[in-house]
C-alpha cells in the first residue's frame, strides 16, 4: 500500500535519507526500526509531503500523498504528538480535526474512548498532558477518519507497558481488518512483537528488510546460543566440552552454543537434572545492534 | 526488486475538501485558543476605551470640537494598530505552535490554507471596521448630548470605504510580513518598525534629499494612504498608492505564499 522508490532527502551536503525503496503491504504491520538520528523520522514526513525529497518518490496505495482528496480519510498520520496547540484541550484538537475532515462529532467520542482518555482528560489543555496521553490523543487524531493506512512515528514513546500493550492490540486488530501499518521505534522489543514485516535503517540507509525469521535466517552466522542451569553444572559443563561444544559459565548457570536440543540431549546422556533451559533469544537484537554498528552512538562491545 | 504488487487505494469516493470547510474551521482557530480569543476581545475593547476617552476630552475641554470622523480616526490607536498583529498571528500561531504540521498533512494543497486563513483575517477585518463604525456612531451621539458643541456627522461613501479599505490594507501587510518571517515576534516587531518607524526615515529623508522628495510617494505606502483617510485621493494619489502597495504588500505577500508553500513543515 506504501511504496517508497529510491528516496533520498539532503540537507546540505548531510544525506538524511539515502536511496531507501521498501514497501508496506496491507494486514501487514511494518516496524521501521533504527537508531536516533537513522531517518526514519524524514522518511515519513516525506510520505505526507511535509518534507519535500530531493531524490525518489513515494506513494500511498498508488497516490501521491498531495494527490488524495480529504487525505485525513485514507492515511492516518501521527508524526509528533507535541505538534499541537498547546491551549486547546484534547477534545478541542479532536473537533478541528473532526472538522476539517467532515466528519460528525460523535467520532470525537469513539475516537475519546478508544484510546481510553477519560472525558475528563479530553477536557483539559493538551500543556498538561503527560507525553503518553499526548501519544493517546495522536493515535485518536490518526484514526479519526477512520483511514485504510496508518503512519506513526514512535508511537510507543511515553507510553506505559500497559499502554504498549494496549497498543499492540489496537494495531494488531486493525492489520487483521486489511489495514497497512507503518510505525518507526528505536526500540527492538516494541517493534519485534506487534510487527510482521521490519525494516532496519541506519545512517539514512536500509540495511535489513524481512520478517522476523528472513531476517535471522540472513543473519545465519550468527550461532545458536542457549542458556542453561542444572543441578551439576560442572558434570553438564564438562559433557558438552567432550562434544567439543564451547561451554561458558553465565550467572547461576551456563552459556552454551549450541541449540537448547542439543544440550538437552547432553544432559540426559549425562543424567544430569536441568533446572533451566532456554535460548539466547538476542539474535534479533544482536542482528539489529550488529547492523546499525556503524551508525550507534556508543560502539557496542 | 521491487517484483511486489502494491494494491491501490480507491479514492475515487472521496470528495476533496470544501474551501468553505477550510474557512469556517480556520476561523474557529481564530477564537479557539486564550491567546486569540483576548485578541480579538482587546481589539475590540480598546477601540472603545480610545473613543471613550476621546469623548470625555471632547466633553471637558471647551476649545475641542469632535466629529463622527474624529472618532473614527481615533481607531488609528486601536484597530489599526491591533488588526495586522491578528493578521500576523493567523498565520505565525501554525510555526510557534507547530500545528502546521497537522493542518498541511489534512490538506496537502497548502495555497487553500492559506488563503482561507487570509479570508478570515479579510472577515475579521470587514467586523473590525463595523464594530468601530457603531462604536464611532454611539460615541458622536453621546457627544451631541453631553457638550455644548454642534453635532457634525460627517460620514460619506466615501469616508466609510476609505476606512475600510484602510483596515484591510493593514490586516493584509501583518499578513504579508507574517508569510515572510513565519515567526510571531519577528514579524510584530518588523510591522511596528514599517509603521511606526520607517515613515519617520522617510520624512527625513524627502527632507534632506530632493530626489527622495520626488520618488518618496512611490515608495511610503504609508504616505500613499494618507489621501485614504481625508477620503481626498486623486488619480496620482492612486497611482501612488498602487506602486507603493506593490513594493510593500504584494511583493512580500508573494515571497511568502512561495515560501510557505516550499517550506519544511517541522
Ligand atoms: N532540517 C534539517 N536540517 C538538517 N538536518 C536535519 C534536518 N532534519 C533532520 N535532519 C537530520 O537528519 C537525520 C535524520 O533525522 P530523523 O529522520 O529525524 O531521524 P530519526 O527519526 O530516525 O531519529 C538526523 O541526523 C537529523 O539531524
Ligand atoms: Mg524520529
Amino acid at each position: 500500500m506504501i511504496e517508497v522508490v529510491g528516496l533520498t532527502r539532503k540537507y546540505g551536503s548531510f544525506t538524511a535519507v539515502d536511496d531507501v525503496s521498501f514497501v508496506c503491504q496491507p494486514g501487514r504491520v511494518t516496524g521501521f526500526l533504527g537508531p536516533n538520528g537513522a531517518g526514519k523520522t524524514t522518511t515519513m514526513r516525506v510520505m505526507v509531503g511535509l518534507t519535500p525529497a530531493t531524490a525518489g518518490r513515494v506513494t500511498i496505495g498508488g497516490h501521491v500523498y498531495q494527490d488524495i482528496p480529504n487525505p485525513g480519510r485514507h492515511v492516518g498520520v501521527l508524526l509528533d504528538a507535541s505538534a499541537q496547540h498547546a491551549g486547546r484541550t484534547g477534545r478541542e484538537i479532536l473537533e478541528i480535526g473532526a472538522r476539517t475532515m467532515g466528519l460528525p462529532d460523535s467520532r470525537i467520542d469513539e475516537m475519546i474512548e478508544l484510546v481510553s482518555l477519560t472525558p475528563q482528560e479530553a477536557k483539559r489543555r493538551l500543556r498538561n498532558y503527560s507525553l503518553g496521553m499526548k501519544q493517546r490523543l495522536g493515535i485518536a487524531h490518526a484514526l479519526l477518519g477512520d483511514p485504510s493506512v496508518l503512519i506513526l512515528d514512535e508511537p510507543a514513546n511515553g507510553l506505559d507497558p500497559a499502554g504498549i500493550r494496549w497498543m499492540r492490540g489496537l494495531l494488531r486488530g486493525y492489520a487483521e481488518r486489511g489495514g497497512t501499518v507503518l510505525l518507526s521505534s528505536h526500540l527492538l522489543h516494541e517493534v519485534e512483537q506487534i510487527a510482521d514485516e521490519m525494516i532496519l535503517i541506519g545512517n539514512g540507509r536500509i540495511v535489513a528488510q524481512g520478517d522476523k525469521k528472513t531476517l535471522l535466517a540472513g543473519a545465519a552466522k550468527g550461532i545458536a546460543t542457549t542458556f542453561v542451569t542444572a543441578l551439576d553444572n560442572p558434570a553438564l559443563a564438562a559433557a558438552l566440552s567432550a562434544k567439543g561444544i564451547t561451554v561458558a559459565s553465565a550467572g547461576d548457570g551456563l552459556r552454551v552454543e549450541a541449540e537448547a536440543v542439543e544440550v538437552g540431549r547432553t544432559a540426559l546422556e549425562a543424567t544430569v537434572v536441568l533446572t533451566d533451559l532456554r535460548s539466547a533469544d538476542g539474535g534479533l537484537e544482536d542482528l539489529f545492534l550488529e547492523l546499525t554498528a556503524d551508525t550507534q552512538r556508543e560502539t557496542v562491545v | 526488486m521491487s517484483t511486489v504488487t502494491v494494491p491501490t487505494m480507491d479514492i475515487s469516493g472521496t470528495a476533496p475538501t470544501p474551501f468553505l470547510r477550510l474557512v469556517r474551521v480556520e476561523a474557529r482557530k481564530a477564537y479557539d485558543t486564550r491567546a486569540g480569543f483576548w485578541l480579538l476581545v482587546s481589539t475590540a475593547l480598546l477601540c472603545a476605551i480610545v473613543m471613550v476617552i476621546q469623548m470625555a476630552i471632547g466633553v471637558s475641554q471647551d476649545d475641542v470640537f469632535l466629529s463622527y470622523n474624529s472618532f473614527l480616526t481615533s481607531t488609528n490607536f486601536s484597530i489599526a494598530i491591533l488588526l495586522p498583529v491578528i493578521g500576523i498571528m493567523l498565520l505565525t500561531s501554525e510555526w510557534s505552535q507547530r500545528t502546521a504540521m497537522v493542518s498541511f498533512s489534512l490538506e496537502p494543497r497548502r495555497p487553500r490554507v492559506i488563503v482561507a486563513k487570509l479570508v478570515v483575517g479579510l472577515v475579521l477585518a470587514v467586523i473590525a471596521v463595523v464594530i468601530a463604525l457603531l462604536l464611532a456612531t454611539i460615541c458622536n451621539a453621546l457627544y451631541s448630548v453631553l457638550s455644548d458643541d454642534p453635532t457634525v456627522w460627517n460620514a460619506s461613501v466615501a469616508h466609510t470605504a476609505g476606512f475600510l479599505l484602510l483596515q484591510v490594507v493593514g490586516m493584509l501587510t501583518g499578513f504579508a510580513f507574517a508569510a515572510l518571517l513565519l515567526n510571531t515576534p519577528a514579524a510584530i516587531v518588523i510591522y511596528m518598525v514599517y509603521s511606526f518607524v520607517l515613515p519617520g526615515l522617510f520624512e527625513l529623508g524627502a527632507q534632506l534629499m530632493d530626489w527622495f522628495d520626488k520618488i518618496r510617494p512611490w515608495i511610503d505606502f504609508n504616505y500613499a494612504q494618507g489621501p485614504l483617510v481625508d477620503a481626498t485621493m486623486t488619480g496620482k494619489d492612486w497611482a501612488y498608492f498602487a506602486t507603493s502597495g506593490f513594493i510593500w504588500l504584494v511583493v512580500p505577500l508573494v515571497i511568502g505564499f512561495s515560501r510557505v508553500l516550499r517550506a519544511e513543515v517541522k
